[in-house]
């Protein structure tokens, strides 16, 4: 059996259309959730046992129940609470609040990694927590983070394609639309495939590049 | 290196009173010290008044609370009993913050602890910006200066890793001088050097003694604590069993615990050794 690839070549601008929209859903995903999840992490290490229970927590819940379920409680279910959201920014919260949880995990693995001797360089030198924290920690935790934050951005690519759910027209669900109407199931999901490859790849060697020129002469 | 010893007035000097101080208050004064981990007394009532302008090294064997010491004279530890006064300032008290208390010590560890992110200048510079709140334009003029004073105007952009182990304390010893403070402790500052490279940094102490700062120096090297410190502290077990002029306390101790601690030192293999009459001062 031969595969058709001429009923999907002419929908091509529906698919970039669609990766164009997953672009955007996950880079906005990817900034906030680093932001929340870097402020978790940090929280996360706080010298303040109810501030570190509360992140501890929020990680908890978030990694251990499933991203959809958390993309259907904001969009499905806080409508019930009088909070109604369009299916874009639920998407983007949802995925921003989910990885929040894993960067959280992450940051924490990372300032904990930081030797001792580096908080009390920062100490005796006159700096206050959180002075030693945003000049002296964190910057040398980000830095050996990279990789993990690297497999978190594709991960979260990746898991944008739950928003195809919310009936959010990125490329997942692009796929979805154009399978049903030409029925060239294969030829359409090679493309999406290809697609979210050719973004995860960018992702990754961007990645590297950063990590290249950050890491720690 | 002869270069470190160029005359005249620097920012080591600055602030620092050389004068004799004999009927003035301590600049140090420890009064009955505690402190334990975990119910294990590592310092058992430590009383110790330094003057001063004083170089006082403090030697003794593994254990016996010489790291303690230093760390709780510059809030590292807190401490169970007793009071820690620097230049009048009761620094266990509860009411001074970071910067306060590094306006007064500075320390320098064994393991450089330079971050390792940034540049030496920075390194410098970071808390007398941050900290002191200088202009950043005068804290890096300061901080070359000082690099200056050390021997490294050169590598003032280099990250701490491109550097020796005794260029990498040396930097440490300059972004210590750049808080201005009127003690500095050291905590085994050639420790974790190889020996090649221990008498740049001791020749950096010598000259920051002779500049009339006041300093502890918990070490090793023998030639550095007889030939530059005024006196010598030996401690063991907690306590400190002796304390008197070098020459007196290093060839007669008065005390038995003290006469061990030398032969044991003089005659056994190792690094603990090395440091014997290995500097010219
Ligand atoms: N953070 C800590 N927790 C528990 N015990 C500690 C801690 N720091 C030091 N100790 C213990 O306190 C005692 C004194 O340690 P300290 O480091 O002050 O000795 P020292 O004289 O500096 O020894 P060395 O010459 O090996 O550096 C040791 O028995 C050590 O095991
Ligand atoms: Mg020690």
């Amino acid at each position: 059996m031969g595969f058709d690839f001429s009923l999907v070549i002419p929908r091509m601008g529906m698919f970039i259309a669609g990766a164009m929209v997953t672009i955007e859903a996950s880079m906005l995903s990817i900034f906030f959730g680093a932001v929340l999840g870097i402020i978790v992490g940090i929280l996360r290490v706080a010298p303040l046992k109810p501030v570190k229970m509360a992140a501890a927590c929020y990680i908890y819940v978030i990694r251990g129940t499933p991203a959809l379920i958390q993309l259907f409680f904001i969009y499905f279910g806080l409508p019930a609470l009088g909070i109604n959201l369009s299916a874009m920014a639920s998407g983007v919260i949802g995925l921003s609040l989910n990885s929040a949880g894993y960067v959280g995990e992450i940051v924490r693995g990372g300032i904990e990694a930081v030797s001792r001797g580096q908080w009390e360089a920062g100490k005796v030198l006159g700096m206050s927590y959180l002075k030693s924290m945003r000049f002296v920690i964190l910057p040398q935790a980000l830095r050996n983070m990279l990789p993990a934050f690297g497999n978190e951005f594709v991960t979260l690519v990746k898991e944008s394609s739950l928003l195809s759910t919310l009936a959010i027209t990125e490329l997942t669900q692009v796929g979805q639309q154009v399978r049903s109407v030409t029925y060239a199931s294969f030829e359409t999901f090679i493309i999406v495939g290809a697609m979210y490859l050719v973004m995860t790849t960018i992702a990754t060697m961007g990645l590297r590049y950063v990590e290249k020129k950050w890491s720690v002469a | 290196m002869k270069r470190i010893y160029a005359k005249g007035k620097s920012i080591l000097d600055e602030g620092v009173n050389c004068g004799k101080t004999s009927g003035l208050p301590k600049i140090i004064s420890i009064k009955g010290l505690r402190k334990s981990f975990d119910g294990n007394e590592v310092l058992k009532g430590i009383d110790l008044e330094i003057d001063e302008g004083e170089v006082v090294s403090v030697i003794g064997p593994s254990g016996s609370g010489k790291s303690t010491l230093a760390r709780c004279m510059c809030r590292l530890e807190k401490i169970d009993g007793g009071t820690v006064t620097l230049s009048g300032v009761e620094i266990t008290s509860g009411v001074h913050d970071n910067g306060d208390i590094a306006r007064l010590v500075g320390m320098i560890f064994q393991q450089f602890n330079l971050y390792p992110h940034l540049t030496v200048l920075r390194n410098i510079t970071l808390s007398p910006v941050h900290v002191l709140g200088i202009p950043p334009g005068e804290a890096r003029e300061q901080a070359r200066e000082l690099l200056a004073q050390v021997g490294l105007e050169d590598k003032a952009d280099a990250r701490p890793g491109q550097l020796s182990g005794g260029q990498q304390q040396r930097v440490a010893i300059a972004r210590a001088l750049a808080m201005k403070p009127r003690i500095m402790l050291f905590d085994e500052p050639t420790s974790a050097l190889d020996p090649e490279l221990v008498g740049e940094v001791l020749e950096v102490m010598a000259r920051l003694a002779r500049s009339g700062m006041t300093m502890m120096v918990i070490t090793h090297e023998m030639g550095f604590a007889r030939e530059v410190s005024d006196r010598v502290v030996f401690m063991d077990d907690g306590n400190i069993v002796e304390s008197s002029a070098p020459a007196e306390l290093l060839a007669n101790p008065s005390q038995a615990r003290t006469r061990q601690f030398l032969q044991r030192l003089l005659a056994g293999p190792g690094k603990a050794g090395s440091g014997v009459s290995a500097y010219g001062f």
